[in-house]
């Protein structure tokens, strides 16, 4: 910068006034006044600004009913007893409103009903109310159901059940599936390592494995039908060991396995230690109840979800 | 009249004024919340009595560990009211909920889920697992590993030094019979209970017991107190109980 005397001066011919400041000699910095554009979109703001404060919530004034200007816009939602109720614009008046009355809202609340009201049997054979359920249901067992079950719904051997295998512990009606789902279940296997030997325990599991067409040792599996009929396995898993549905109680002849895992294991070994590892520790898990959280008609539309996720349905 | 050359060319000036500018859009929105009534909303329960307490010392205690193991980084604990987030997560947060947190854990980035109403949504035998090792539950998960949190001890030393600085800060811990009474009064005799800061230790102990929140009885870990804190998320204030345009009220 060669001046430092800031000499404001005249462009000799635009006529604009300068900073004063010389570069080189000769090269100066014009003081132009702000664009026209750009000035009323500037005093464009702060008129948008002005109608902003008088129609929504804006000033924080002590003197005000409330302690802040409230704005006079309005919006009006039903409350609980469904009478119209009138307020002041907010976000949580807004949202009710919404709720209400957004075209998206409404469809998807009259879907959820449709398909509520609609027995099962009709939901499935319904290709529009089938694409509701799989759409909106995924959804649903997305938040609230994958995190244990898995995405698929295919579960965790061990923890949690396969829900896509057409086995269930508590039942698969939709009566049952739709009770599992409100109240939770708590599925509870006594430990046997107190009460059975480590012999007795690797017969039972030699029986239960032979129950599903393994190939054991059929003088261990012999022995073990003894344990499992006069050692209590039998009280749950009834004499036929097919389970019960009202103690969620395995069937354990299906060749299917939510505990042990016995599809993964290669050798007969690895496969008896699976099953004796449930006989020995027992089983505790909890599924939480959904009643509070989802809407008698989401349950249905899980449900639904369910039904066409498994192969019964189809 | 001051010329605004005078201001671009003053640097001293330029700093006061652009402070102020700003101060005065900061000072604006944060000022009149701590004194505009209703902007922490007051939720009764039906028998009269708040619905939403302070937490208990084996909570507070894992409510600790959630800020120390920078949660909040990746967890939000503030459903917003929209569309959306109320089919996905639930009723939106009310001031109310978090009227006892010093630091609030609202947080400012989603990368996983919000869980300003975990509680009860999973097991406690999901959430050690959850913890321990995010992706023997879910797959998908990019969340971290925690796995000390079953390993390390419970530090149970200083809760009633941190009951009665939260008490400082305001959170009614009640230390005398006279704030005990107040309580009772407030939230109720059972509640009342467990804020008492002199039966800090014998709480946490009792309430660690019965929710066996880790699973292992014989331990009291990091990972109880951790989902202790998770499990009550969200849960004080029963919506169905409420009607909406209660909470407008409020705004």
């Amino acid at each position: 910068m060669a001046d430092s005397k800031h000499k404001i001066t005249r462009d000799p011919i635009t006529g604009a006034e300068t900073t004063g400041h010389v570069w080189d000699d000769t090269l100066q910095e014009f003081n132009n006044p702000l664009p026209r554009w750009w000035l009323w979109a500037f005093y464009g703001t702060i008129i948008f600004s002005i109608v902003y404060w008088i129609l929504y919530p804006a000033f924080p004034l002590g003197f005000t009913k409330r302690g802040f200007t409230e704005g006079i816009s309005t919006v009006t939602f039903k409350n609980k007893a469904g009478e119209e109720v009138t307020s002041k614009w907010n976000t949580r008046a807004l949202l009710a409103h919404e709720m209400q009355n957004d075209p998206n809202e409404l469809k998807r609340q009259e879907m959820v009903k449709s398909v509520a009201a609609t027995p099962l049997a009709d939901v499935t054979k319904d290709p529009d109310k089938s694409a509701f359920v799989l759409a909106y249901g995924k959804g649903i067992f997305g938040d609230y159901c994958a995190a244990c079950h898995q995405s698929g719904g295919q579960g965790v051997i061990g923890n949690y059940p396969n829900l896509v295998d057409d086995a269930w512990l508590w039942g698969g009606d939709a009566a049952d599936i739709e009770t599992t789902i409100r109240k939770g279940r708590k599925g509870n296997m006594p430990a046997h390592k107190g009460t059975l030997n480590e012999e007795q325990i690797t017969e039972a599991a030699n029986y239960v494995l032979s129950l599903s067409g393994e190939k054991v040792d059929s003088a261990l599996a012999e022995k073990g039908k003894e344990i499992f009929n006069t050692k209590g396995c039998s009280g749950c898993h009834t004499p036929a060991a097919t389970g019960m549905k009202a103690l969620g109680s395995a069937n354990l002849t299906d060749h299917i396995w939510t505990q042990a895992n016995v599809p993964g294991a290669k050798t007969v070994e690895d496969k008896v230690k699976a099953v004796k590892a449930v006989i020995s520790g027992g089983i505790q898990r909890e599924m939480p109840a959904w009643e509070s959280r989802l809407s008698n008609d989401e349950i249905k539309v899980l449900v639904a979800y369910l039904k066409l996720l498994s192969s019964s349905a189809q | 009249m001051m010329k605004h050359e005078s201001i671009e060319t003053n640097a001293a000036l330029l700093i006061i004024f652009t402070l102020v500018a700003i101060s005065i859009g900061g000072l604006v929105e944060v000022v009149p919340l701590f004194y505009i009534e209703g902007t922490v909303e007051d939720v009764k329960n039906a028998d009269g009595k708040d619905a939403v307490r302070p937490y208990t010392p084996l909570e507070q205690l894992g409510r600790d560990i959630y800020t120390r193991e920078g949660c909040y980084l990746c967890h939000s604990q503030m459903i917003r009211p929209f569309r959306d987030e109320a089919l996905r997560y639930g009723h939106y947060s009310l001031a109310a909920e978090s009227q006892y947190d010093h630091p609030f854990q609202w947080g400012s980035k989603r990368t996983g889920p919000d869980l300003a109403r975990v509680g009860g949504k999973y097991s406690s035998a999901w959430h050690v697992k959850h913890l321990t090792a995010p992706r023997s539950v879910v797959p998908e998960s990019i969340m971290p590993n925690y796995p000390w949190l079953n390993e390390n001890d419970l530090d149970t030393g200083d809760i009633a030094a941190k009951m009665a600085t939260l008490k400082a800060v305001g959170v009614p811990y009640s230390l005398t019979k006279i704030e005990y009474d107040a309580n009772v009064e407030k939230f109720g005799e059972s509640v009342a209970k467990k804020l008492d800061i002199n039966m800090a230790e014998k709480n946490l102990m009792e309430q660690a017991k019965l929710g066996n929140y880790d699973g292992n009885p014989d331990k009291l870990s990091e990972m109880d107190a951790l989902v202790a804190y998770l499990q009550v998320l969200g849960t004080m204030v029963d919506f169905s109980k409420h009607d909406e345009a209660e909470f407008v009220k409020f705004r």
